[in-house]
């Protein structure tokens, strides 16, 4: 146990310590000042606006046309992303010679990636060839998570602007943190972890003769480059079905280790960005530690729970309390080397930011352990959240919190300066609404009607409802886990699409979901930040509340559990709170 | 805005292209060319060899299995004309697995915390790796038994077991081998990957490198 919490603690002392560095970088490539990479890149950046016909020394969007520009390069790409999903036929890199699989599955698949969501029907080795994986579904991890950013990026700018509409260029910020964020740390993470034993190649699946007479077949593919861009961008789409628990995608303790590091950097540093953009660093500061606390808070609640052996095993006499040479706890669906502590801890960071990656089965965790996921996609991914969607989600709070605050000492709101009026509030109060709103309506038709049953695994019971919760919530907040058991895709004969067909309601309904609780929030934050943009500034003052203290800090953790609290919280007791306070087996 | 719209229109067209060939082709190609120069063993999946001959991934578990022998002295098939196996107690025996240790079709066993389902398996886990191993070591209770000897992995290809569950099968495999406890004791300690960097995840038992020892030192007949 000392062991696990050092383990955390390792973590949470690297990723500080890396805040102010990566923080004050992404905060020179937003500002387009120079930066170290700027004498390998600059002329590449170059080249790029030209190809592009986009000049970067022009006056800039205002949020319209940054918007407008946004919705149609995400419509572009998704209409090249279904072509491509649905050509696998006739693609190169196919040496499993795998076939298209269902058009509904597509339809998900598609909004998935475009979505940052990564949400998976299909199980990546049995039905994807190379190219659909390489040159589709990698290049969404690479390109939604900079949409994502850039969407930040604009907000901070209309924050911080005294005059004029501009937002920035949307195609000059997409290309920069595109050049000079992620496509450079891709590629010495994904290095690093081929050196770690995280496969890479092109190869034929590999049929092995095993020690005892067997035969064992064990899929090929190029894993490291999209694993490494599918932790740093938040994605968390698998290149296998079993995600970051299949050894080649994380090997050891290290690689898992680092991947825990990708998932969280981004998101941690922006923070640091965010108060380096508006010139106080405590701003940046008070959202990291609203964020922190609540995001430690369920490391521990994990980790705790997860020490413990379940109903099931219990009933069983599986003796689940750990000694020398044994980890203990419920380790069903965790794997030996990562142990409880390590596969708690990754639990706890991807359904904090929006990854969604796996390094475990999280319907087996234990009942309490299982809610800590579910509360914090009841938060909307503001705990750090998505790359830039977490934290301009948490943006949308900060202004909820300073509005209610301020009604609650009689002042005017402001938030750095800048009035709070009518027409910001009504913008946020429909940012923060809509994706709730849309999880209680998708997953109450699935529950309610016949449709939803056939994606149930588990049955009629607290963990069935919790599949089917779950899905719509991690799908409409971008996440992108599961409890795996809930489908929306059958595949009789595996590895291969021949016969496969898939349950058209799941497949449709998550699609459309996960596409309009992306972009529609999206949206309302741009116009926010287009009415912020040009508004004066007014001094500080006696009377102004501060937003960089304790205070405020707490104020808005309290607003983000009260949200999240009232909406789902009657939900979740039906779940995996039910699962937690009974002993009884379904 | 119409212009403003066709001009997207076509930046766009231009960069999803552009986008395609850099970062989902030109990237991942260039990736795995240096690594298949830098990094080959680890970039084609860690491959360990015995006796000349790859038998399979350093990373990834299998099964160690051998046909069941029916009544007429013949392989038992079932209904689809394979032949059925058990656990061959000849070599130390991986976790359970929902997959059947397969390395090309995965997918999570998804046992929930609260299925009756699930604890007739661990019912079933338990009684047959006490009822395995207890002929060789008589003090063993069912309150000895490790959590990862019953529990399915989430990869379905754990190639680790935990320490404990090494040391008790170590009993049978000394027995059945005829070699010495404390021999069989040290090739497991061998064959242990701790922590990486001495505090990075959970020490394991690498089956598959052990059982490869175990051939080495002990051979079948």
């Amino acid at each position: 146990m000392f062991e696990g919490y050092a383990q955390i603690a390792i973590f949470v002392v690297i990723l500080v310590a890396l805040i102010k560095p990566v923080g004050i970088y992404l905060a020179r490539v937003f500002n387009n000042e120079r930066t170290f990479l700027t004498p390998v890149l600059g002329g590449i950046e170059r080249g790029t606006y030209r190809v592009l016909r986009v000049n970067p020394e022009g006056e800039g969007q205002d949020w319209k046309a940054y918007a407008r520009s946004l919705i149609v390069f995400s419509l572009l790409f998704w209409i090249l992303l279904y072509l491509i999903l649905r050509t696998q036929g006739i693609q190169p890199f196919n040496p499993e010679g795998f076939h298209s699989g269902p058009w509904d599955l597509s339809f998900n698949t598609t909004s998935s990636f475009i979505t940052n969501t990564n949400w998976q029907y299909y199980g990546g080795e049995t039905t994807l060839t190379y190219f659909a994986q390489m040159a589709g579904l990698a290049v969404q991890n690479f390109v939604s998570a900079a949409v994502g950013i850039a969407v930040l990026v604009a907000l901070i700018r209309g924050i911080i602007s005294r005059s004029g509409k501009s937002l920035g260029n949307f195609w000059q910020d997409i290309v920069r943190i595109l050049l000079y964020v992620l496509l450079p740390m891709s590629i010495v993470g994904a290095l690093f972890l081929v050196s770690q034993g995280v496969i890479q190649n092109l190869s034929h699946a590999t049929v092995i003769h095993t020690l005892s007479g067997g035969t064992q077949v064990l899929a090929q593919g190029p894993v490291a480059s999209q694993e490494v861009i599918k932790e740093l961008g938040n994605n968390g789409g698998g290149f296998f079905n079993v995600n970051s628990s299949f050894p080649f995608e994380n090997s050891s303790g290290l690689t898992n280790m680092f991947e825990m590091l990708l998932m969280l950097i981004i998101p941690a540093s922006l923070t640091y960005t965010y108060g380096r953009m508006v010139g106080s660093q405590r701003q940046g500061w008070a959202i990291f530690s609203a964020m922190f606390i609540l995001f430690i808070v369920g490391v521990i609640v994990v980790y705790m729970a997860e020490q413990h052996g379940t109903p099931a095993q219990h009933a069983a006499g599986v003796h689940t309390t750990a000694f020398h040479g044994s980890t203990g706890g419920n380790l069903e669906g965790k794997e030996q080397r990562f142990g409880i502590a390590d596969t708690s801890l990754w639990t706890a960071i991807t359904t904090v930011t929006s990854t969604g990656a796996v390094n475990g089965a999280f319907e087996s965790l234990t009942g309490i352990g299982g809610a800590v996921p579910f509360a914090n996609l009841s938060m909307s991914e503001v705990v750090f959240g998505g790359v830039g969607a977490g934290l301009y989600s948490m943006l949308l709070y900060v202004i909820l919190a300073v509005f209610i605050g301020g009604l609650m000492v009689g002042r005017t709101p402001e938030y750095l300066g800048k009035k709070i009026q009518a027409r910001e509030i009504k913008l946020v109060s429909l940012g923060v609404l809509f994706t709730p709103l849309a999880v209680l309506l998708s997953s109450g038709l699935a529950s309610a009607t016949e449709l939803g049953k056939r994606s149930l695994y588990a049955g009629i019971n607290p963990t069935g409802f919790s599949e089917n919760l779950y899905a719509y919530l991690s799908q409409a907040n971008n996440n992108g886990s599961a409890w795996a058991g809930y489908t929306g895709f059958l595949q009789p004969h595996a590895p291969g699409n021949v016969g496969a067909f898939g349950i058209t309601f799941a497949n449709l309904l998550g699609g459309l979901v996960m596409v309009t609780a992306r972009f529609a929030p999206m949206l309302f934050v741009l116009a926010v930040a287009g009415a912020l943009a040009g508004k004066k500034v007014s001094p500080a003052g006696l009377g102004t509340m501060r937003t960089d203290n304790p205070t405020f800090v707490f104020l808005l953790i309290g607003i983000v559990i009260l949200v999240g609290a009232l909406t789902f919280f009657p939900a979740i007791l039906l779940g995996p709170i039910a699962n937690g306070l009974t002993g009884r087996l379904f | 805005m119409a212009h403003g719209l066709r001009k997207d229109l076509l930046t766009g067209v231009i960069a999803i292209v552009v986008m395609t060939i850099v970062l989902g082709l030109a990237y991942p190609l260039a990736i795995t060319g240096i690594s298949q120069v830098a990094f080959k063993g680890s970039a084609n999946g860690s491959k360990v060899s015995f006796d000349g001959k790859v038998v399979g991934s350093h990373l990834i578990g299998q099964e160690f299995t051998e046909p069941v022998i029916g009544k007429n002295g013949k392989p038992v098939k079932n209904e689809e004309g394979e032949v059925e196996t058990q656990p061959d107690p000849n070599y130390f025996q991986p976790r359970p697995s929902a997959t059947g240790y397969s390395g090309n079709v995965t997918f999570f066993g998804n046992a929930g915390p609260n299925s009756a389902e699930a604890r007739e398996e661990y019912r079933e886990e338990l009684k047959s790796y006490v009822d395995e191993n207890k002929p060789y070591d008589h003090t063993l209770t069912r309150e000895q038994v490790p959590v990862d000897a019953v529990t399915q992995s989430a990869s379905g290809v754990d190639p680790d077991i935990s320490e404990a569950n090494a040391q008790i099968q170590a009993h049978r495999i000394a027995a059945v081998r005829g070699i010495p406890l404390a021999k069989v004791e040290e090739l497991i300690s061998q064959n242990t990957d701790n922590r990486s960097l001495g505090v990075l995840g959970e020490p394991g038992v690498n089956v598959l490198e052990l059982n490869i020892s175990l051939e080495e030192e002990a051979p079948l007949k």
